[in-house]
């Protein structure tokens, strides 16, 4: 048995790589060494280089330059079947699991067992579940992947990338979309793989499993090594560190005087919905947390009318708008921001100017079937991308030609190119780099002076509890009564996240 | 050689095929740059340029209309027909009998282009399935009602002013085809609607989210697409002095290779009207070209399908090296 102390073994070293993309540098002389027996967190912003890494290390990309060092030897991988001969693997968010087949078939896809006629079908099934067993899975290796739950079926991934002869596995992000109890046998297995010596690389934002799980961190920024640290680091200088500024610096003041209420959601059903209601006033940031698929981005999709909802009612500034359709609620004043904004948000062939234009209610531009006049189409465009100060401030260029975060300011552009008192913003900064990230922050608060309500409906923790004046958690389509002031701190929040029903029944689906 | 990419990066293999085209044929043959055969060759891509503004619309919304043949014949009948029978009625009132059978015959154009749209937009039909459905029913329906003969006998004023008229020295459907090509520009350039149905082509769910209402949009593309077919037909009546059920046929193809030669994307939300009147020109150039140049008719098919698949692929190419910029 090995440890991840100082003086355990290397099982892998970068040594300076670099990998270009026609345009980009991801990642600039990269150097990290994993021990034998070590859990080593990757703690970087979206766009820092960390799947650049994970792409290096497990073969899915050559690096453009640099050496990696498995076992003290050099190798190099021309394709992740290489890496994985080696010893190698990493297991994504998407799983590479096909539905229709079994666990056992899974697990052997690609090597699969063979007689002198056809496969050794009991043979293999005979193997799968030595394996599952081996690893504490309770998996039926006959079921069919379909109708495994999430950890189930990332269970079967895991054995499925796992050999004998294991040095190294990489997590990305594994708990993105596990329960907690579930996550917790993922942490149990984690801490079996490091007993027997594989060196880990686990890829997490969650500050509480760097707590849990790491031996050491090590922070990423713009595709620079910035430090590897020891756990034992204040979780608030990783932050500044990933940042490379102080998170306080990052958020901005909230302003503290709402106004009248604008927003009133009353027992609402729905898509997704069980029973919302809330309350939101002018010139107020009301902050909707919750896990993956528990209904939050459905709030926002049922006020603005892309959903229509099946109980409750739905007022705006008063009036029951359940009924109205998506324009003339845009053209009131009601905007949303949706989560992903290449297929939902953006006209990614166009210019900013085009995408701005489109906006139901901008009388400037084409919100309207009539006459635009290219002069006044034109100021107005440079208007709005100018307040949100739009790099390169290009109203002409191609959307898909920006990064990630001069894109969201284009959709923050468009929210003001009409009346806008109601804002639902839908995971504002996801791919967005840090510095977009603060720009996007200043404005939201902006904003918010100047008397727009706004629902900020997010994943992003830190970004909740420090951009909220009030705060909500959504769980399995339910919301909780609101927190605000003091009470609104990581715990608070994150204790109202997870569904509380008996831990004894243990996973869901077999 | 960066000049060349550059610019087909900007508009596409056109202004290419375009140069070449001429330097062959010219070379050829004498006629060729002649002005007689020039104006010839500009009124006869007219009635081509006008159906392929009516594809243009629809391939701008992501779609694909098969039917533009069948519903320019279509209208053809119908205009012929009923010009026979007001002026059977009202053998004294050639005048009302002429635009009336014209306005009948781009009603049901708009007819059958109000059917794809209601197939597409409402109930989820694939433009290709839809559009290639109608194809036979619009055919069907134009040979059952003429028996597969031509519908003669048509008032002699109509073939005289819109077949052969002329304004300023200007064949007249050289004239519609340019007012056509100017109304299209002007409101897929300078209207919000013209803005909305690049958007629903460039991705609808943000058109969708935008406010715009998508499915109303896409059913009036294929309206207004099938009206400016309609157009066709009726200006082919004139000239061919009878209503035919079988002219059309090279119409699918022809206008979508003008539309993608001049730089529509079959994908939608991109394209100008300029594109796509340069392209028609572009292909009746080719068969003038191969004409005087005694091209068998059969290998001229063959030529023009080359054509079409060759700016596909460089469309691709283009759209890659785009991409490759980012």
């Amino acid at each position: 048995m090995q440890d991840g102390s100082e003086t355990a073994p290397e099982v892998l070293r970068l040594d300076r790589i670099t990998r270009t993309f026609p345009g980009v540098t991801a990642l600039k002389d990269f150097s990290f060494t994993l021990r034998a027996g070590e859990v080593h967190v990757l703690l970087g912003e979206n766009g820092a280089g960390k799947s650049t890494l994970i792409s290096v290390v497990s073969g899915v990309l050559p690096p453009s330059s640099g050496e990696i060092r498995l076992d003290g030897r050099p190798v190099s991988f021309d394709s992740v079947a290489a890496a994985g001969r080696a010893g190698i693997s990493a297991i994504y968010q998407e799983f590479s699991l096909i539905p229709e087949l079994t666990v056992a078939q899974n697990i052997f896809l690609g090597r699969e067992r063979r007689r002198r006629f056809g496969l050794a079908h009991g043979e293999m099934r005979r193997e799968a579940a030595r394996i599952l067993a081996d690893l504490g899975f309770d998996v039926d290796p006959d079921a069919r992947i379909s109708t495994l739950s999430r950890a189930r079926q990332q269970m079967v991934e895991i054995a499925k990338g796992l050999r004998e002869d294991q040095r190294v596995i990489i997590f990305d992000e594994p708990t993105a979309s596990l329960t907690d109890s579930e996550s917790e046998r993922l942490f149990q297995l984690i801490a079996r793989l490091r007993d027997r010596g594989v060196g880990v690389i686990y890829i997490t934002h969650r500050m509480a499993e760097i707590e849990r799980l790491a031996d050491r961190v090590t922070i990423m920024r713009d595709g620079l090594h910035i430090a590897t640290v020891g756990r034992e680091m204040p979780q608030r200088e990783m932050i500044a560190l990933m940042a490379g500024r102080d998170v306080s610096q990052l958020y901005p003041d909230l302003p503290g005087s709402p106004g009248e209420e604008v927003l009133r959601v009353e027992n609402l059903s729905g898509p997704g919905l069980r029973d919302v209601s809330l309350s939101l006033r002018a010139g107020e940031i009301l902050g909707i947390a919750g896990l993956v698929g528990c209904g939050k981005g459905d709030i926002g999709r049922a006020v603005v009318g892309l959903t229509r909802p099946s109980a409750g009612r739905i007022l705006f500034r008063g009036k029951d708008i359940a009924r109205m359709p998506l324009a003339a609620r845009m053209r009131a004043g009601i905007y949303y921001l949706p989560s992903d904004r290449k297929t939902e948000g953006l006209v990614m062939g166009q210019g900013a100017r085009f995408n701005v234009s489109i906006r139901a209610g901008n009388a400037e531009g084409a919100g309207h079937a009539g006459f635009v006049s290219a002069r006044r189409e034109r100021g107005m465009a440079r208007r709005v991308t100018g307040r949100v100060d739009l790099r390169p401030a290009d109203t002409e260029r191609a959307m898909l030609f920006f990064s990630g975060g001069n894109q969201q300011k284009v959709l923050f552009a468009k929210a003001l190119s009409g009346d806008l008192r109601l804002l639902i913003l839908d995971e504002p900064t996801v791919g967005v780099d840090v510095n977009a990230r603060a720009a996007i922050y200043r404005l939201i608060a902006d904003l918010a002076a100047e008397g727009v309500a706004v629902l900020l409906i997010s994943s992003e923790l830190s970004e909740i509890t420090h951009l909220s004046n009030r705060v909500q958690i959504m769980c399995e389509g339910r919301i909780s009564p609101p927190l605000s002031g003091d009470a609104i701190t990581d715990q608070n929040v994150l204790s109202h996240m997870f569904p509380t029903r008996p831990a004894a029944g243990g996973y869901p689906g077999k | 050689m960066e000049l060349l990419q550059r610019i087909f990066l900007r508009i596409g293999v056109l202004p290419f095929l375009m140069l070449l085209a001429i330097c062959i044929f010219g070379f050829i043959s004498g006629q060729f740059l002649s002005e007689r055969n020039l104006l010839n060759v500009a009124r006869q891509a007219s009635y081509l340029v006008m159906a392929s503004l009516g594809q243009f619309l629809v391939l701008l919304v992501a779609g694909i209309d098969l039917s533009v043949g069948t519903i320019t014949a279509a209208s053809s009948v119908a205009s012929a027909m009923t010009m026979i029978a007001l002026g059977q009625a009202l053998p004294e009132a050639v005048w009302l009998a002429i635009p009336a059978g014209m306005l009948a015959g781009v009603l049901v154009a708009m007819a059958l282009g109000a059917v794809n749209g209601i197939g597409v937009s409402l109930l989820n039909v694939q433009p290709f399935m839809m559009t290639l459905g109608m194809t036979s029913v619009g055919f069907g329906l134009a040979l059952f009602a003429t028996s597969g003969m031509p519908v003669m006998g048509l008032p002699e004023a109509f073939g005289q002013s819109f077949g052969y008229g002329t304004i300023l020295g200007l064949p007249l459907p050289i004239c519609v085809a340019l007012v056509l090509a100017g109304l299209t520009g002007l409101v897929l350039g300078h209207t919000g609607y013209g803005r909305h149905l690049y958007a629903i082509g460039g991705n609808a769910r943000a058109a969708r989210l935008s406010g715009i209402s998508v499915r109303r949009l896409t059913f009036s593309a294929y309206v207004l697409g099938a009206a400016l077919c309609g157009v066709t037909g009726v200006m082919l009546t004139a000239r061919m002095s009878s209503g035919e059920a079988n002219i059309g046929a090279t119409l699918p193809l022809e206008t979508i290779a003008a539309c993608v030669i001049g730089g529509v994307s079959l994908n939608g939300g991109t394209g100008r009207v300029w594109g796509v009147v340069l392209g028609a020109l572009f292909i009746t150039l080719v068969q003038n070209g191969m004409n005087l140049a005694r091209v068998d008719s059969y290998l001229q098919m063959v030529v023009i399908g080359l054509i079409l698949i060759l700016a596909i692929i460089a469309d691709n190419i283009r759209s890659r090296m785009l991409n490759a910029r980012r």
